[in-house]
């Protein structure tokens, strides 16, 4: 076992072994620019890159023509929703989100409102999931797009997609979903599920940094984007720039994999995670946060009352996880996804957030449950407020001095 | 971020943790912060007919930092007349742990936590509280 114990995968996950071995012939050997039509070094690379379209396409239950390759699921958020907006824009300016997306997605509207965009940022509920009937009372004849995210990066919420995607399209919209934490997870089916356009990220499944893709329909309806950036016009006109073929092949291989293996990894981690989740919150006045029914396979994200979640990060120095604390970023504002939830200010700073992946053991998962409990058990020993709560102190009766 | 060793020396090794009896005259009680900002500091003090603190402890619900300069609080507080322990300076706790600006609120913090230890105390017998010169808020 080495330490500390990676459980962060929902940030970023260790590329797979085989995802290196495809694409290290596409440095040196295979080098040639997918878009030179005249010569072999060309072709190689345009058809390893066709290749790659037709496995991203698969996982996803898409056709390869609807497959844009991107630099990563930022960018393919931004694309989608900024180029949405202005190819559609004859038809109306409003979209709608929610309050939980990725900042990729939120600061992609903001952009969009100070371009004349109209946007709603729908609340959710205690759980997590988004509120079909306010969703559907939000709709106007002038909305054009609903982007919500297939599952939540903090806390792992599945949220309803082919529901919201039924209510978008009686009402003409389009179905924009960020599926980062999803795809490769847990079955995604653009069909089935009724989405339009989709944003996914290689290295959140096994792949390279920085190259993603965006899943733009063509049948039923054909949707177009306007493109983003300016230049030789590939990938369908949308996405110009040389295309990024060994990182291309690497994401092709790693959703070959996803689809291989899927199903039982799928099992085995929620197994790991259920004994992760019961083996702490054996622990008193822990919560696990968000819905626990529709939820990602391998995310927990547990709050520990009493307890500050960068202080209890140090303690568990041996464990790779991230916390809801505001400590963590510079901001002093606990995360808002937690917040959107009505979770208190102090739940959300007590907050951690254990991501499993294709690589975590079940000694691990044993060795985090030790390590959080002791970690858990000394800070509060350290807690003025644990100390409080065990006189039978109601915390809400005392004047706290905000600073 | 990268802690400190000093840091992480108090961190791994809190000094003086505990709790005084609050109730009594010869100990001063300064609560701090709150849990929404996530942090909460409870710095108490025991103080002889001299007006030397004699013992000091601490706890505190926070991240690292804030720990740390809490437990380097109660070190300093030990063997200081109240009024010496007036003079210290969240400056001093910066530059002692080596804190980097984003955690400089932690010392704010516990400097406030040592002056509100030192008025209860005054307050209980008798004193006139001591207003702080800084604003830090």
């Amino acid at each position: 076992m080495n330490i500390p114990v990676y459980l962060d995968n929902n940030a970023t996950t260790p590329m797979d072994p085989r995802v290196l071995e495809a694409m290290l012939p596409y440095f040196v050997e295979k080098f040639g620019n997918a878009a030179s039509r005249n010569h072999p070094f060309g072709w190689v690379a345009e058809e390893a890159v066709d290749y790659a379209r037709e496995q991203v396409a698969k996982l996803i239950g898409a056709s390869e023509k609807e497959i844009i390759f991107t630099s990563g699921a930022t960018e393919s958020d931004n694309l989608a929703i900024k180029g949405v907006f202005e190819m559609y824009k004859e038809k109306g300016n409003h979209i709608i989100t929610t309050v939980t997306e990725h900042k990729a997605v939120l600061d992609a509207c903001k952009h969009v409102e100070k371009m004349g965009g109209r946007v709603t940022y729908l609340p959710v509920k205690e759980d997590g999931l988004v509120d079909l009937d306010l969703l559907e009372s939000s709709m106007t004849p002038e909305t054009i797009l609903v982007s919500i995210m297939y599952g939540n990066n903090e806390i792992g919420v599945i949220q309803p997609i082919r529901a919201i995607a039924d209510i978008a399209h009686k009402h003409g919209a389009l179905m924009m979903t960020d599926a980062v934490q999803a795809v490769g997870k847990i079955p995604v089916d653009v069909n089935r599920d009724g989405i339009d356009l989709l944003a996914l990220s290689a290295h959140k499944f096994y792949g390279p940094k920085g190259v993603g893709a965006l899943y733009v329909r063509r049948k039923g309806p054909r949707v177009k984007v306007t493109a983003q950036m300016d230049g030789g016009g590939h990938e369908r006109g949308m996405r110009s720039g040389t295309l990024n073929v060994p990182g291309i092949v690497g994401l092709g291989k790693a959703c070959e994999l996803c689809i291989a293996e899927m199903e039982s990894e799928a099992k085995r981690l929620s197994g790991l995670r259920d004994k992760l989740q019961s083996g702490l919150t054996v622990l008193e006045e822990s919560y696990v946060n968000g819905n626990q029914e529709h939820r990602l396979p391998h995310v927990a994200n547990i709050s520990f009352k009493y307890v500050e979640g960068e202080g209890l990060m140090m303690a568990m120095k041996d464990l790779a996880v991230s916390s809801g604390s505001a400590c963590t970023s510079a901001s002093l504002e606990p995360s808002y996804v937690l917040k959107s939830l009505g979770l208190s200010d102090d739940l959300a700073h007590s907050s951690i957030r254990f991501g499993l992946g294709r690589f975590t053991t079940e000694e691990e998962v044993d060795y985090a449950i030790e390590v959080t409990k002791k970690s858990v058990t000394h800070l509060r020993e350290l807690s003025p407020l644990w100390e409080m709560f065990k006189e039978g102190i109601d915390l809400d009766s005392i004047e706290w001095a905000e600073h | 971020m990268a802690y400190s060793e000093k840091v992480i020396d108090h961190y791994t090794n809190p000094r003086n943790v505990g709790t005084l009896d609050k109730a009594s005259h010869k100990v001063g009680t300064g609560l701090v912060g709150a849990p929404e900002c996530g942090d909460v500091m409870r710095l108490q003090i025991q103080v002889d007919d001299n007006n030397v603190i004699t013992d000091a402890k601490f706890k505190t619900f926070g991240c690292g930092s804030a720990i740390a300069s809490s437990s380097l609080a109660t070190e300093w507080l030990k063997g200081k007349s109240i009024d010496d322990a007036m003079k210290i300076d969240n400056m001093d706790i910066v530059e002692e742990l080596a804190l980097p600006p984003v955690k400089i609120h932690c010392s704010v913090l516990a400097e406030d936590a040592i002056k509100a230890a030192i008025n209860d105390y005054r307050v209980k017998n008798g004193m006139e509280p001591i207003a702080s010169e800084k604003v830090h808020h």
